[in-house]
């Protein structure tokens, strides 16, 4: 559910995720239409995912049914008498992400190249646009055979005879030095 | 020349005369607190009392290992023990669990680590019928 919010998505820490509507609670909301969506009971203890916090202020499935109600009974004695899966089972009860599904890799690194790249193209092509439209045309002091006459008016007028430009014109052979 | 010398040694008189008698050595201090460092003995044995206690409870079992692993280190092997026998006292195997896929997380980029603690715990998971999270094939995706 989280991935798919993509860069808002992002903006919540990766390492702690709060997960609403856990389990069978949802079910107490009934057939309830909210114009928003149902807020967070925050009076309430609230279940997040966390490497840095192991035992969240409440078990992930709140509600139980017969079954894991009796696996609960059984969980009082010896835990050598539970199977593996009763054994899955009681921490999928207590816990929604196991550390590994916590520590997950996401495919969000793609969205955020692809639309940093998408914005790239966007501002290409405004910019190709403002090139056609709003910019006016080059001055003519921009041609080639102007910069070529202004040049020349340099040398012609000795400018910069010393360490710049027209040092550098050999005035005898009519060429650069 | 002359001058300056007078002016420095009337200035240095001034000065002696003002000094108490003390040490000609300068005393090297430093302004370090001074609180008491406790040792590693101490913190490991305070932290298997925490958890010693016959009836603790589910808050403070919670409390005590999220503060643990908000530490920069990995607890003793001693420390999880007196954890994982609290969880049997609240009758709670699925955080037993979870203790121990906290501290692999905690140790990081060390990967010996993890299976040192597993083999000095071994006696206590045996003992409570912990299962580890790789026996359980939950330390994969």
């Amino acid at each position: 559910m989280l991935q798919l919010t993509g860069r808002l998505g992002y903006l919540l820490s990766r390492r702690t995720v709060v997960v609403r509507n856990s389990g069978a609670n949802i079910t107490s909301h009934g057939q309830h239409h909210h114009e928003v969506s149902d807020p967070l009971d925050m009076s309430q203890p609230v279940y997040s995912d966390s490497l840095e916090t192991p035992l969240p202020d409440r078990p992930w499935k709140d509600v139980l049914d017969s079954t894991d109600k009796n696996l609960k009974q059984k969980e009082k004695g010896p835990w050598n008498a539970l199977s593996n899966e009763e054994k899955i089972a009681l921490y999928r009860l207590k816990f929604h992400h196991t550390y590994p599904e916590m520590k997950r890799p996401s495919a969000e690194w793609k969205t955020v190249i692809g639309g940093m790249f998408f914005v790239f193209g966007l501002t290409g092509l405004l910019v190709f646009w403002q090139h056609l439209y709003v910019y006016p045309a080059q001055p003519q002091t921009f041609g080639e055979e102007w910069q070529a006459k202004q040049v020349q008016r340099m040398l012609d007028m000795r400018m910069n005879p010393v360490e710049g430009i027209s040092a550098k014109w050999d005035y005898e052979k009519k060429q650069w030095k | 020349m002359f001058r300056a010398v007078v002016r420095l040694s009337t200035s240095g008189v001034r000065s002696l005369a003002r000094t108490r008698p003390c040490n000609s050595v300068p005393l090297a201090s430093r302004c370090y607190s001074h609180a008491k460092v406790e040792t590693d003995e101490e913190f490991d044995a305070r932290w298997v009392t925490y958890f010693s206690k016959p009836d603790i409870d589910a808050w403070e079992l919670k409390k005590g290992m999220n503060t643990l692993i908000g530490y920069d280190l990995v607890p003793e092997p001693k420390i999880l023990d007196s954890a994982l026998r609290a969880c049997r006292r609240l009758n709670d195997l699925a955080s037993a669990i979870r203790i121990l896929e906290a501290v692999k997380d905690k140790s990081g980029p060390y990967k010996d680590i993890y299976p040192y603690l597993i083999q000095e715990l071994q006696p206590t998971l045996s003992e409570l019928g912990i299962s580890t999270p790789e026996e359980l094939g939950m330390d994969k995706l």
